[in-house]
């Protein structure tokens, strides 16, 4: 069929299921939005910023297990793009990005809004693409998607110029899987050492579960609940991992890491073995490396062999996909007398409740409500600061997949259009609460006008607490209490401007009271709705793992 | 220690950058780098000579790999190959000391391949270590630039491109 490569690149994402894709026009991706016009199938999602389009392309891609599309046009377009695209990469998340590209005859001359996307993007991509030549285009769109979705998932860029948009190809729907003979990523996991794996957590009386982002993506989350409640091993996750587990139930420790919950970081620090899956140990999970789970042996299971002793030196790697080695573990586990440790960590649970700090309107309550209102079971995107470890620790998170996050690169913005992502993926049915603080909100709040056109049931949950609460507690501890540049004097009144938008809901929050009848009025409605919560600017998020320090070495709790 | 890592990319434009960078972004180092096409137009082989501890060169290996345009990276330091490197020395010569010289490149198998009134280059292939003696030995009469292409190597056997083809 005789099409233009727009047309075909539609054509394409159609055909893997793609029905809403994230973009801004301008003058290189003008064949393809002339496309899109004509496209019936594809909702463009017009955003304000192309970085809120790559954030929310990417937590509809993790809503879904695969990816999101966004689009940008050639230059600032695309390198507006940049910070969504690295964020997906840190956090393992299939993601593609379209860039306009100026016409291939203009490369390397300087041409209006010319940028080497594919330079700059380099260190932040799974792969990335330009395609001068029109007859490649099909087969680089399929190879990019196989790409963005097997193995470690993570953003592809293809970078496309105009006249590769504009040159009619020959497009046939392809039947047969991609290989590329330098790509195979291992699926399956070594037999014998799945067999090792077994033996080992036969025979340990302490063994910790700890799960990351990885689980979410392999959809292992049936295994995971498994290994947990049939054979009694508690489980521990780290940010990413939040949403793998009921993190309500018994054996439920919750976040791992420097704002771990304390239990869970003693947790790993007191297990004999701790059976890792789909965690890279990222330095904010595991504290000082020397002190890191130092009583117990290591199993690490990953998809990336890269991943396999990079940070932290492990007894038994498993390089494969974790449902399939969760599967074949689950087959040799065997029934062990562990009372005493399943005892010893619901005394570490009950001597190290969460407790809610004394400060006015405190965030944590405002959480906890909410986590309780909603029964654990919203989807709830977050910005980066306080309010996002305040909701990693109190909310309760009882739904899979249901926690939109930015973790690798902590990235402020991301919030709001994550939520506008998830919003659509699960087809607008259910609110999805974005809790964020006036730093992160200010970076992308022009959102509102995305969520207010489309009518996006977006509940956007404002810590206003005038100012940047998270970098001013790290200078409470690191710099003596000099606080530089963390305050905010200029902030607008929140709810008018949220009102000035079309469609949007406001409330304003200022006494505990308020809470709960603001939240449930929310909740009865589907309109895109700002909550302002005022809050102090007094709050700390506990505990805190200080820098060089081991997990066990927490402030702000008791010593067990 | 300096490890000698074979690697065969695919032969596209960017793929040089790709490992560079890779480099550059995680702070390994690459002592030399060398790159050619291979028998099979499709592919480049490079030898990358690396600085670090084995847990380093075991990361590299990893890191390279993930990239989709490397097919295959083998860690050749201790297994059988052959290795070489070639090398341009540019020394001053005169009337007086060029028989000397021209008796020291006998020893270390090196040709003259260009001489003037006042210098002559001469070239060399052997391994590193070669390369370096000859450099030193040259030393005392006054060199005025070197260029050495890195070392190349290859597996010795023809395992890697038959495993390639299959």
């Amino acid at each position: 069929m005789k099409m233009t490569g727009a047309e075909a690149l539609l054509k394409i994402l159609e055909g893997y299921g793609i029905k809403h894709i994230f973009g801004y026009p301008g003058g290189a991706v003008l064949p393809l939005y002339d496309a899109i016009l004509k496209n019936d199938n594809i909702e463009h999602i017009l955003v304000r910023n192309e970085q809120a389009g790559a954030h929310a392309a990417a937590a509809y891609g993790k809503h879904l297990g695969r990816a999101g599309v966004c689009i940008g046009t050639s230059g600032p377009g695309a390198t507006n793009l940049v910070t969504g695209i690295a964020n997906a990469y840190m956090d393992s998340i299939p993601l593609i990005a379209i860039t306009g590209q100026v016409d291939a005859s203009f490369i390397g001359r300087d041409a209006f809004q010319e940028a080497d996307i594919t330079g700059i993007t380099m260190p932040v991509v799974k792969h990335n693409y330009l395609v001068k030549n029109p007859k490649k285009l099909i087969d680089t769109i399929y190879e990019a998607w196989h790409i963005a979705n097997t193995g470690r998932k993570g953003p592809v860029l293809i970078d496309i110029p105009r006249n590769v948009f504009e040159a009619i190809v020959d497009f046939e729907p392809k039947v047969e899987e991609v290989s590329l003979q330098s790509y195979k990523p291992t699926v399956k996991g070594n037999k014998s050492q799945i067999k090792k794996a077994i033996k080992m957590i036969n025979s340990s009386t302490k063994p910790l579960l700890l799960v990351g982002g990885g689980v979410l993506f392999s959809q292992a989350d049936d295994e995971v609940k498994q290994i947990v409640d049939e054979f009694k091993i508690p489980v521990a996750t780290t940010l990413m991992g939040i949403g793998s587990y009921d993190e309500t139930k018994e054996l439920a420790l919750g976040m791992i890491g420097m704002h771990g919950k304390p239990y869970a970081n003693y947790a790993v620090h007191h297990c004999d073995l701790l059976i890792s899956v789909g965690t890279r140990f990222g330095d904010r999970a595991t504290g000082s490396l020397s002190k890191f789970a130092k009583e117990a042996k290591v199993i690490h299971i990953d998809i990336d062999p890269a991943e396999i002793g990079k940070n932290v030196v492990v007894d038994l790697p498993i390089v494969g996909d974790a449902k399939g080695i969760l599967k074949e573990l689950i087959e040799g586990l065997e029934q062990v007398d562990r009372a005493e440790w399943i005892e010893k960590v619901s005394e570490l649970k009950a001597r190290n409740k969460m407790k809610l700090h004394k400060t006015n309107l405190n965030p944590q309550l405002i959480i906890s409500k909410l986590g309780e209102l909603t029964r654990g079971k919203a989807y709830v995107s977050t910005d980066v600061g306080q309010h996002q470890m305040f909701a990693a620790q109190y909310y309760g998170f009882s739904e899979y997949n249901s926690f939109y996050t930015s973790g690798g690169l902590g990235t402020m913005g991301f919030g709001v259009p994550a939520a506008e992502g998830v919003a659509l993926a699960s087809d607008r049915k259910r609110p999805v609460f974005c809790i964020t603080g006036d730093g992160s909100f200010q970076m992308n709040m022009a959102e509102m006008a995305t969520m207010g056109e489309h009518n996006l049931p977006v509940k956007i949950v404002l810590m206003n607490n005038s100012s940047l609460c998270l970098v001013k507690q790290l200078q409470h501890f690191q710099c003596e209490r000099r606080y530089s540049e963390v305050g905010f004097t200029g902030n607008p009144d929140f709810k008018a401007l949220a009102e000035s938008y079309p469609n949007m809901v406001t409330y304003r929050i200022e006494k505990e009271e308020d809470i709960e009848p603001v939240i449930l009025e929310a909740m009865s409605h589907n309109k895109p709705t700002l909550i302002e919560c005022v809050i102090s600017d007094e709050n700390l998020v506990y505990p805190i793992v200080p820098a060089k320090k081991g997990l066990d070495e927490m402030i702000g709790v008791e010593k067990w | 220690m300096k490890y000698t890592l074979s690697v065969l990319v695919e032969n596209r434009p960017g793929v040089l950058t790709r490992i560079a960078g890779l480099f550059a972004r995680r702070g390994y180092n690459i002592d030399s780098l060398s790159v050619g096409r291979t028998e099979d137009d499709r592919f480049s082989r490079m030898t990358i000579v690396v600085d670090g501890d084995s847990d380093i060169v075991e990361q590299v290996a990893k890191q390279l790999n993930k990239l989709i345009d490397v097919i295959k990276v083998t860690d050749i330091t201790s297994v059988p190959h052959v290795e070489r490197e070639l090398v341009f020395i540019q020394v001053s010569s005169d009337s007086g000391n060029r028989g000397e010289i021209m008796d020291l490149l006998n020893i270390f198998r090196g040709r003259v391949i260009d001489m003037s009134k006042n210098n002559m280059i001469v070239e060399s292939t052997g391994d590193s270590a070669k390369i370096d003696a000859m450099i030193s030995s040259l030393r005392p009469y006054g060199i005025k630039e070197v260029m050495r292409t890195g070392k190349i190597g290859l597996l010795r056997g023809t395992k890697e491109d038959d495993r390639r083809k299959g």
